[in-house]
């Protein structure tokens, strides 16, 4: 470990005392005085015209102060969305209005109809039960294929049908692959499904909008991994207020996972609502209520073909995918199953030519939107999957079958339109063999066989692009935002340092990693340093927390800004040590003039900024304090090899999972200890995924397991310990950390493990199985084996 | 409905409040006394953030409601360190790095103490199957149930 505590030091995270003492600030804990609750009534069926909304027995209720439906926002935008995909004939997707509360329709069951504030939450949720609705239940569109028939029920009337988009990516190699799939020697063909997912980060939603009616300034606080994104979206698309009458602040949150990136009606209401009151008003999601309005992840149906020559090399990819946006487009929604899943069907391998075909669907559900690793995860379960049956198929080992496909030679031009900078995937390969003692499997497999389990190996790559993005690129590709971020570095006059990031931590620890940066660069203690974080008023404009991002884009723009402090620093310091700027060198904080003995300390040049008699006004400004926006250059390619051993009892068909490792490529690292953990976190979901969680709608488009009780969260004792290693490291070649990104890797590589591994079982006790659905629940494995 | 006056005792201390008598015991912790270490994760007793000790029991503290607390004794995370000096649980979980968001964090640490006054010395399936009832969403586990493990083996040797 450096003795400095800078990059590659794994310091202890200094937020969590603060946690670990109850003194956290979330925004739940925060109280405004004088606020006022505001409580939704939600739509109970999931297609249904909405008649009239009557409120006047609520209005008389004790305590009710207003309440809003959706005829107070027809003035108002609708919620936006932020991505446009452009179909396979070059038309634009198809793109509802989405009202922030339900304006003569109710699309899925938690739409919000009526908004009811009140003295209290209890009265407000009171008043709610008293409002009276008129609504003609519809038949509600739930399976993607359903909705795409001809005459089937619309979830929006002003669409021509329930198809967002038809993508088709890339066109012109449609010809190639269907080409190249008749010349082969053999094609794998696996349909699968890619099961839908509720992020559910710990703290649910919560938002408490402001009003100074003196100043005219709104503020609104709220859970959100991007506070600047929000304060865009809702000032300019829906409530019209200027960036600079405009606050939004998001203190601790608790988790996102992808589920706190979007936009949602409620921030807009409890904005609108603190106005027109002239009071705060505080909304707290409750967790059922964030099972049927927090948007939902996953929910591909797939079908996917893999070609293959004679001598096994991988001639094309064909995937023919329908993706669920459910009943209205969430903020990134329309990229997720495109641009975040088509461009990674390359994975690991040089496979020439490839296709993906992409039916994005309107359905009565919650929205879909990204959800930890967001379109990667659902790449690398079908290609990962598709390669294991092939190599059992064609009886060779499925890890060779992987080698011989590998691409060795780097920068790597892909079919799919991207360019892998670096990676050595046979290192992750060999690393994983090593760390998880797969020569020893054959052992552990006859003892689980005495207990009269099944034992079975999954092995498995991915490939991830992260740090997202370069903004040009997003554009051209329909993206409605920049994806640069932002940093100021202010140096104050004693020499302490405060970093305004536009990144947020809602977990990630950046308030630990981003200082050994800056520690590392200048030669300080990272404890003179203070990161700020989650205030629009506080911090330079910045896009955020997401897609592996954070230290990628987030830190190397701090990186760059902390570049001209130093830069300054050392013209301060060549003035006072009357040298010129080009001899002045920084080491562990000194200025020292190259050649000479003559120094002076950091804290000698910060005072000198800022109390400027001896100082060079002439050349420079006094102060100290720069800022720099990042626009990343290309997107970062992490990788790795997991494998995954479990038992399969027979009898029950109940899995456990004995052994997960991990060998990840993440580049550079700054802090191994806070990777340790985004990985284990990952993996855990992704376990998640594999074993229990599924968001079950019924044809009613009710959400059938919509609590705690019946939707099957990971818990403690179905997790394994993790064997994870970051020891290879190729790092990242166009950003000046040479870091890749660390967040979303453990679930995009887990799922494919844990299914391979279970199928591997099976196929090992001579049961004829080659797939299994996700969740792969004690039911679906025992009917699997015992199917007649 | 008129409120109800309670006498209890919070980390220690004695304290009165009035509350309603549907209202929880977490509401009360964390609107009445300021006490926001726990947490409301699901409001249906599933998810354990909002885990309190009451009367030296374990409790989701959303599923009690403040007027039970008459005349008991309750335990909170805001109580375990001793001035500025951390529980060892606590320590340990900073050394581990074995949180990320920290929502669920003080409904472990209560959940842990109480294992650990229970059972100086849980093997890892002991300490899973009694943290089963606390959801987190970040970590994977892994690192708490290390944490603990080692938290235990210094209260042993301290002991």
């Amino acid at each position: 470990m450096p003795a400095d505590g800078g990059i590659g030091a794994a310091n202890k995270r200094r937020e969590d005392v603060r946690f670990l003492t109850g003194k956290g600030n979330y925004t739940d804990d925060i109280n405004v005085r004088g606020q006022a609750y505001v409580v939704f009534l939600r739509s109970q069926v999931a297609n249904g015209v909405l008649n009239s909304v009557d409120t006047s027995a609520a209005a008389e209720m004790p305590g009710v102060l207003r309440i809003f439906t959706g005829a107070d926002f027809v003035e108002v935008g609708g919620v936006p969305c932020g991505w446009c995909v452009t179909d396979r004939h070059g038309e634009p997707m198809q793109e509802p209005k989405h009202p922030v509360l339900a304006d003569g329709k109710v699309r899925y069951v938690g739409d919000a109809i009526a908004a009811v504030v009140a003295e209290t939450e209890a009265q407000a949720r009171n008043a709610a039960e008293m409002i009276e609705l008129d609504i003609d239940e519809l038949p509600a569109v739930v399976d993607m294929k359903a909705a795409l028939i001809d005459g089937s029920p619309k979830v929006h009337e002003e669409l021509t049908s329930n198809l967002c988009y038809d993508w088709g990516f890339v066109e012109e190699n449609k010809g190639a692959v269907e080409q190249a799939m008749q010349d082969a020697a053999h094609v794998t063909t696996l349909e699968l499904v890619n099961n839908r997912l509720v992020a559910n980060p710990m703290e649910p939603r919560v938002a408490i909008g402001d009003y100074d009616a003196a100043a005219g300034d709104s503020t609104l606080y709220t859970t959100t991994q991007n506070p600047h994104v929000i304060r865009l979206l809702m000032g300019a698309f829906v409530l019209g207020i200027p960036e600079h009458k405009l606050r939004v602040i998001a203190p601790d949150v608790g988790g996102g996972f992808g589920s706190k990136i979007f936009h949602y009606a409620e921030e807009a209401l409890c904005t609108f609502a603190a106005k027109a009151l002239n009071r705060p008003v505080k909304w707290t999601c409750q967790r059922s209520e964030s099972f049927i309005t927090d948007a939902h992840g996953r929910d591909h149906v797939t079908k996917i073909e893999l070609a293959l020559d004679a001598d096994n090399n991988f001639t094309a990819v064909r995937t023919d995918t329908h993706a669920n946006m459910g009943a209205y487009l969430s903020t990134f929604a329309p990229s997720v199953p495109t641009w975040l899943h088509g461009t990674l069907m390359a994975g690991n391998y040089k496979t020439p030519v490839i296709y993906v075909n992409v039916k994005a669907v309107f359905t009565n559900t919650v929205p879909v939107d990204a959800y930890r690793g967001a379109g990667r995860p659902e790449a690398s379960y079908q290609l990962e999957r598709v390669i294991d049956k092939a190599a059992r198929e064609l009886g060779v080992d499925a890890i060779a079958l992987r080698r011989q496909n590998f691409i060795t030679e780097f920068p790597y031009a892909t079919p799919v339109a991207v360019e892998y900078d670096t990676g050595d995937y046979n290192a992750t390969m060999d690393k994983m063999i090593e760390i998880s003692d797969l020569a020893g499997f054959e052992a552990r497999r006859a003892e689980s066989a005495k207990k009269g389990l099944l034992r079975g190996l999954g092995v498995n790559c991915y490939i991830e692009a992260c740090g997202i993005a370069p903004s040009n690129l997003a554009g051209q590709l329909g993206a409605r935002a920049g994806l640069y971020e932002s940093a100021t570095v202010r140096v104050n006059a004693t020499g302490g340092l405060v970093v305004m990031t536009g990144s947020h931590s809602h977990g990630q620890g950046h308030e630990t990693s981003f200082p050994q940066v800056v520690a590392d660069m200048i030669g300080i203690d990272p404890a003179m340093i203070e990161i700020v974080h989650g205030d629009t008023a506080r911090t330079p404009m910045g896009m955020g927390t997401y897609g592996s991002r954070s230290l990628a884009v987030g830190g190397s723009a701090i990186v760059r800004a902390t570049e001209k402090i130093i830069a300054k620093a050392k013209k301060i310091a060549a003035h006072l040590m009357e040298a010129a700027d080009g001899d002045i060198e920084l080491k562990d904080g000194t200025f020292s003039v190259a050649g000479t003995d003559k120094s002076v300390a950091w804290g000698d040049v910060t005072l000198a900024a800022y109390v400027p008699h001896n100082y060079p006004l002439e050349d420079i400004e006094p102060g100290l304090e720069e800022t720099a926006f990042y626009d990343p250059a290309n997107f970062t390619y992490p990788s790795g090899a997991y494998s995954c051993e479990v038992e399969v009892d027979p009898d029950t068909g109940k899995v456990t999972i004995c052994k997960f490792s991990a060998a990840d490529d993440f580049g550079n690292i700054v802090n191994p200890m806070i990777v340790d953990g985004q990985v284990h976190g990952g993996i855990g979901q992704g376990i998640g995924q594999a074993l229990l969680e599924h968001a079950i709608y019924d044809d009613d488009g009710q959400l059938v397991n919509g609590s705690y009780m019946d939707y099957a969260m990971p818990r403690a004792d179905d997790m394994p310990f993790f064997s994870v290693d970051h020891s290879c490291q190729t790092p990242c070649t166009h950003n000046p950390l040479g870091v890749k990104g660390c967040g979303e890797a453990g679930a995009i590589g887990s799922p494919p493990a844990v299914v391979n591994a279970v199928v591997d079982a099976l196929q090992r006790a001579g049961h004829d199985v080659t797939h299994i659905d996700m969740p792969l629940s004690p039911n679906r494995v025992w009917s699997a084996m015992n199917k007649a | 409905m008129s409120n109800i006056h309670v006498t209890t005792t919070v980390n220690g201390d004695s304290v009165e409040f009035l509350c309603d008598p549907r209202e929880t015991l977490l509401d009360v912790l964390r609107d009445r006394l300021t006490l926001t270490g726990a947490k409301e994760g699901c409001g249906t007793g599933d998810c354990g953030a909002c885990s309190v000790m009451l009367d030296g029991r374990l409790v989701s503290s959303c599923l009690v409601l403040g007027a039970e607390a008459e005349g008991k004794t309750i335990e909170t995370v805001e109580g375990m360190a001793n001035g500025e000096e951390l529980h060892p649980l606590q320590r340990k979980i900073i050394e581990h790095a074995a949180l990320q968001c920290g929502v669920c964090t003080p409904g472990i640490l209560v959940a842990a103490k109480a294992l650990l006054e229970k059972n100086p010395d849980p093997s890892e399936s002991e300490i899973r199957f009694w943290l089963a009832g606390n959801l987190c969403r970040c970590t994977g586990y892994d690192k708490i149930i290390r944490a603990i493990q080692d938290a235990a083996a210094e209260m042993r040797g301290a002991a």
